[in-house]
C-alpha cells in the first residue's frame, strides 16, 4: 500500500475519503472534517470540564484547561493590549483548532487536517477577514491610512502603497503556507522513514539491524513533530494577535 | 471511567476511518491537497472547506458564549479570593504590628520609669553615703589633728628631756674620763651638738 513498485508513496496519507457512509458521501463529509469535529469536541470538553470543576486548587485536567486559557489570554494581552479582550475567544479558538489539528495528526491512523492547504488557507482567510473587519469597524475609512505610513514623503506613495497592500494581503499566504508546509513536510518525512524501516527490514538476516537506523530517525522525528505541532499553533495564534494589534492600533 | 470508555471508542473508530482512506477508484496524481480535478477528491476538497467553516464557527460560538466565560469566571474567582485573602492577611499584619508597637512602647515606658527610679535611689544613696563619709572624714581629721598635737607635745617634752639626759650623760662621761666636770660648759656643748644635728 505504501510502496507501489519501486516508488515510495508518502502522499496517499493526505487523500480525503468520505466517512459516515452514504450521508457523508452525499454531503462530502470527509475524515478531515471528522477530525475537525473531534478537535472541537476535545477543546469544548477540556474547557467545559475545566469550568465544571471550578475548584480553587485545580486538579490536573482543570490546570490544563486553565493554563491553555491563561496562555492565550496572556498572548492576546501582551500583543493587543487590554482592548484585545473581546478578541480573545477568537484567538483561543484559532489556537486550539490548529493545536488539536496538529496534535491529533500525531496519533496513529489519524488524519492531520492542517496538512491541507485549503484548510489552512481557509483559516488564514477567516483570520484575515476578521482582522480587516475589526480594523474597518474601529477606524472606518481612516483604516486605509495604514497603507501609507504617516510622515513618509508624498512622492514615495506610488512605491509605498503597493508594497504595503501586497504585504497586507501576503499575510494570508504566509499564514497558510507556513502551517501547511510544516505539517506536510513532517508527515511525509515520517512516512518516508517508516517505509524505509519496512523496506530495509525485509533484506534478509541483516535487515532488522539496518532498519533500526531509520527507526531511530523516526523516533527522533516524532518528538520533533510534537514540537512543531505546538510551535505552529503558537505561531498561528501569535501572528493572529499581532495582526489584531495592527487592526486595533494601526501601527 | 466514562472518559476512558469515550477515549477507547474514539481509538477504535480511528482505524476504520484509515481503512476508508485510499479507496478511490481513480488514482490521485500529485499532491492530494491540490487534486481539484480528481472526480472524488475535488468534491471532497470543496466539501472540506464548507464543513470546516461550519465546524470552526461552532467552535468560536462554543468558546465565546459557553466555555470561556465560565473558565474566566473560575480564574477571576480565584484571583478575587487570593486578593481578599491577601488583604485580610495584610490587615491582620497591620493589627499585629500595631499591637507589637504598643507593646514596645509600654515596655519602653516601664523601662524608663525603672531607670529613673533606680537613678534616684542611687543618687539618694550616694548623697547619704557622701554625707556619712564627710562626717567620718571630719571626725577622723579632728582625731588626726588631736593625735598630731599630742605627738608634737610628747615630742617636745621628749626633746626637752633629751637635753637633760644628754647633759647628765655627758657630764657623767666627762667626770669619769677627766675626774671632774663643769656642768655649765657641758650644757653649752650639748646644746651646740644638738643644734648641729638639728634636734634643738
Amino acid at each position: 500500500m505504501a510502496v507501489e513498485g519501486k516508488t515510495i508513496d508518502a502522499l496517499s496519507q493526505f487523500e480525503l475519503s468520505p466517512v459516515l457512509g452514504i450521508f457523508g458521501d452525499a454531503v462530502s463529509f470527509s475524515q478531515s472534517n471528522l477530525f475537525m469535529v473531534v478537535a472541537v469536541a476535545l477543546t469544548f470538553y477540556l474547557m467545559k470540564a475545566t469550568a465544571d470543576r471550578g475548584e480553587l486548587v485545580p486538579g490536573r485536567l482543570q490546570a490544563l484547561g486553565e493554563s491553555a486559557y491563561e496562555f492565550v489570554a496572556g498572548m492576546v494581552r501582551d500583543q493587543v493590549g487590554d482592548d484585545g479582550r473581546k478578541y480573545f475567544p477568537f484567538v483561543f479558538s484559532v489556537f486550539m483548532f490548529v493545536l488539536f489539528g496538529n496534535m491529533l495528526g500525531m496519533l496513529p491512523y489519524a488524519f492531520t487536517f492542517t496538512s491541507h492547504i485549503m484548510v489552512t488557507l481557509t483559516l488564514a482567510l477567516v483570520v484575515f477577514v476578521v482582522v480587516t473587519g475589526v480594523a474597518l469597524s474601529i477606524h472606518g475609512m481612516h483604516f486605509f491610512s495604514y497603507f501609507f505610513p504617516e510622515g513618509a514623503p508624498k512622492w514615495l506613495a506610488p512605491i509605498i502603497i503597493p508594497v504595503e497592500v501586497i504585504s497586507y494581503f501576503s499575510r494570508v499566504v504566509s499564514l497558510s503556507v507556513r502551517l501547511f508546509a510544516n505539517m506536510v513536510a513532517g508527515h511525509v518525512m515520517l512516512k518516508v522513514f517508516a517505509t524505509f524501516v519496512v523496506l530495509l527490514g525485509g533484506l534478509g538476516a541483516v535487515g532488522p539491524f539496518v532498519a533500526a537506523m531509520p527507526l531511530a530517525v523516526n523516533i527522533a522525528l516524532v518528538g520533533f513533530e510534537f514540537l512543531v505541532a505546538f510551535l505552529q499553533a503558537y505561531v498561528f495564534a501569535i501572528l493572529t494577535s499581532i495582526y489584531l494589534h495592527d487592526a486595533v492600533h494601526l501601527h | 471511567m466514562r472518559r476512558v470508555m469515550l477515549l477507547a471508542a474514539l481509538a477504535a473508530t480511528l482505524p476504520t476511518i484509515a481503512m476508508a482512506a485510499s479507496s478511490s477508484a481513480v488514482p490521485v496524481e500529485g499532491m492530494p491537497q491540490l487534486a481539484f480535478s480528481h472526480p472524488e477528491q475535488g468534491r471532497l476538497l470543496v466539501g472540506q472547506i464548507v464543513w470546516q467553516l461550519l465546524i470552526f464557527a461552532a467552535l468560536v460560538y462554543l468558546m465565546t458564549h459557553v466555555a470561556l466565560p465560565r473558565v474566566g469566571a473560575v480564574i477571576e474567582e480565584r484571583h478575587r479570593r487570593i486578593a481578599a485573602d491577601l488583604e485580610a492577611a495584610q490587615a491582620a499584619k497591620a493589627e499585629a504590628d500595631a499591637a507589637m508597637s504598643a507593646h514596645h512602647a509600654a515596655t519602653e515606658a516601664a523601662r524608663s520609669e525603672a531607670r529613673t527610679a533606680v537613678a534616684s535611689a542611687v543618687q539618694a544613696a550616694q548623697a547619704d553615703s557622701d554625707a556619712k563619709s564627710a562626717a567620718l572624714n571630719a571626725r577622723l581629721a579632728a582625731q588626726v589633728a588631736e593625735a598630731e598635737a599630742r605627738i608634737d607635745a610628747a615630742r617636745a617634752t621628749a626633746m626637752g628631756a633629751i637635753r637633760g639626759v644628754a647633759a647628765d650623760t655627758a657630764e657623767a662621761l666627762v667626770a669619769r674620763l677627766v675626774g671632774r666636770a663643769d656642768r655649765a660648759k657641758v650644757d653649752v656643748a650639748v646644746g651646740r651638738a644638738l643644734e648641729a644635728s638639728g634636734r634643738a
